[in-house]
């Protein structure tokens, strides 16, 4: 073990600062959270590193600069929603919900200890500001529908957002889900596929293919938007400007790269959550200064 | 404390579960239905009419039904989700696990046509494991009612509780065995007939059949016990005790498999606490098709066959 602790961690944004700002501010964000997530899971020996540095960015984009909720209130009835669907990702969701104030940063040290409240997958009970226990695939988006249709009914303006793996959509529960958003016009509806092209063992393409996926998501009703899912700028504009299209719940394809930006681990497969060595969390730390 | 003798008139719980349904979103305007296609099958037809965006139908998807309910409670509503109990139960197993029982979210699951009530259509839509796949689950509350007053008390008794719950609802036809000022209590056992000899104990469509029963063995000069325990989780173990202690042999009766439901439930509990002779009625795999009132005669599920049984049991249970 390098390190236990990384005390840095980033805050909150002022989201009246000029956009340019916010996007500086942003991405040192996204640097600082990758290192305090390294550090965890080189603390834990244990962790889904590869998918936790792939969804970095889009998380960090929401919690710090798009969504409405209050950590010292997280039940608040119109809170903004965010379910990480992928719960395998759940260090990156822990380092970002403890950035944004939700709990201690020192409990962070705690991830996968016996009796920690922060399990290898997130948990609803146990840890402020996560909305949905994920971890099982295919779960979070048929919630984040559930909750987008209670917003509907009570004529609520909060925003319900659902991050899922690419490979996660080979679950059908998911096609269940985007069949009965589009149905719904459920437009404060977002997902944001990680689309890191690669899944446990393989790249999706070959091991069941996804493509062409905007078209599928098309023929399901939703609006869809290609991103770089590692631009920051692309992504404050791209939740700033939601919904898409009126009446279309937004399907956000983030082009994504498995471990970035670690050059050794960056759209390798087997960084799915195999766990860096010393040396490798030290390299690791370097690139991230 | 019986009314069953004198009634001969049989209903379909599902009315009980219509009408409860409405005075509770009557009554609260956060309480919403999901559904899988259902509305026909499930009687929301009246639901749907008075409140039609409160009844969210997704279609055939189970996985989503159940997903959408937990999603909808986080939002603050308070879901019913009915449909039959063979896909709600099978199909949205993890969803009933993860979504509801370990978030504990306040989502009532309504099973429509448990047991053999599809008893035609042939195992497939049997729904005869249900109770055993949902009682290996913790913080989950499973009920099988008997008639249409305790169907109707125990989704109050739901909508009261805070936390996921699972109701059977009968389709098939019972006569009513409670008396009107019966009140039902999750947790709690309702003792109809009383006897040292042996105690049936049984839920839903199985009360009348024991209540039969009992008679019967009283008519041969055994005094049968006969216990409704509609609640199968958490269960009434003060009951279950007594009944081992005062008459030394039990049988449970379901319209379920002879694995893991009641009989199962109250096997663990007498090896645990005072073993005594017991035999568990049930469906012993895969029935065959027929009607639910055939397939229950074929397996012996009527108060001859319940008695029968006592009277076996009793030869082991000895002097």
């Amino acid at each position: 073990m390098v390190t236990t602790t990384e005390p840095a961690l980033p805050q909150r944004i002022d989201t009246s600062l000029p956009r340019e700002e916010q996007v500086r501010l942003l991405v040192d964000a996204s640097r600082l959270i990758r290192r305090r997530n390294l550090a965890m899971v080189d603390a834990a020996g244990l962790g889904h590193i590869g998918g936790d540095l792939s969804a970095t960015d889009v998380v960090v984009t929401l919690f710090l600069a798009t969504l409405n909720y209050d950590p010292a209130n997280p039940e608040l009835p119109d809170r903004d929603r965010f379910v990480m669907s992928k719960g395998h990702a759940s260090g990156v969701l822990y380092t970002t919900l403890a950035s944004c104030g939700f709990f201690a940063p020192s409990l962070l040290d705690e991830y996968m200890k016996p009796l920690s409240p922060l399990n290898g997958h997130p948990d609803s009970k146990k840890v402020p500001g996560v909305e949905a226990n994920t971890g099982p695939l295919g779960h979070g988006l048929p919630i984040a529908v559930g909750m987008a249709i209670a917003a509907k009914l009570g004529g609520s303006p909060r925003r319900t957002f659902c991050l899922v793996g690419d490979g996660e959509l080979q679950e059908g529960s998911n096609w269940e889900a985007l069949m009965a958003g589009g149905h719904r016009e459920l437009d404060a509806l977002t997902v944001i596929v990680d689309r890191n092209r690669l899944q446990q063992g393989a790249p999706t393409e070959e091991t069941s293919a996804l493509e062409p996926l905007a078209d599928k998501a098309r023929a399901f009703r939703w609006a869809v938007t290609e991103v770089d899912g590692h631009d920051h700028a692309a992504l404050l504009d791209l939740f700033a400007g939601l919904p898409v299209e009126a009446g279309r719940p937004n399907f956000v394809i983030a082009h994504t790269h498995k471990g970035q930006p670690v050059s050794f681990m960056r759209d390798r497969v087997e960084w799915h959550n195999k766990v860096p060595s010393g040396a490798q969390i030290r390299a690791a730390l370097e690139e991230l200064e | 404390m019986s009314a069953v003798a004198a009634e001969s008139t049989l209903y379909d719980c599902r009315d009980a579960f219509a009408e409860t349904i409405d005075a509770l979103a009557e009554a609260d305007e956060r309480v919403v239905v999901v559904c899988n296609d259902s509305i026909a099958s499930s009687k929301l037809g009246g639901f749907a009419a008075k409140f039609p965006e409160r009844l969210v139908n997704v279609g055939i998807a189970e996985q989503v039904m159940v997903g959408i309910a937990a999603g909808l409670a986080n939002g603050g509503r308070r879901p019913f989700v009915a449909g039959a109990s063979c896909f709600l139960t099978a199909r949205a197993l993890e969803q009933i696990k993860v979504d509801l029982a370990y978030t504990n979210a306040d989502v009532k699951l309504c099973a429509m046509s448990p047991g053999v009530a599809y008893g035609e259509f042939g195992p497939t839509h049997h729904s005869i494991e249900d109770i055993a796949w949902l009682r290996a689950i913790d913080n989950l509350v499973a009920i099988v009612p008997a008639d249409p007053l305790e169907t109707a008390q125990a989704l109050r008794a739901a909508a009261e509780y805070s936390g996921p719950v699972f109701v059977r609802v009968s389709r098939m036809g019972v006569p009513v065995v409670y008396d009107a000022d019966y009140q039902f209590r999750i947790g709690h056992a309702m003792r109809l007939a009383d006897g040292d000899d042996v105690t049936l104990i049984a839920n839903g469509t199985m009360v009348s059949r024991a209540l039969e029963a009992s008679a019967l063995l009283a008519a041969d000069g055994v005094g049968a016990r006969v216990v409704s325990m509609p609640t199968v989780k958490p269960l009434d173990l003060d009951e279950i005790s007594a009944a081992a202690e005062e008459t030394g042999a039990i049988v449970a009766v379901e319209e379920h498999s002879v694995h893991g439901g009641l009989g199962g439930a109250i096997a663990e509990a007498v090896v645990a606490q005072r073993p005594v002779p017991m035999r568990i009625l049930g469906f012993p795999g895969f029935a065959p098709t027929g009607s639910a009132e055939w397939l229950l005669e074929h397996f012996g599920l009527t108060g001859p066959g319940i008695r029968d049984a006592a009277i076996e049991l009793l030869e082991r249970k000895g002097p």
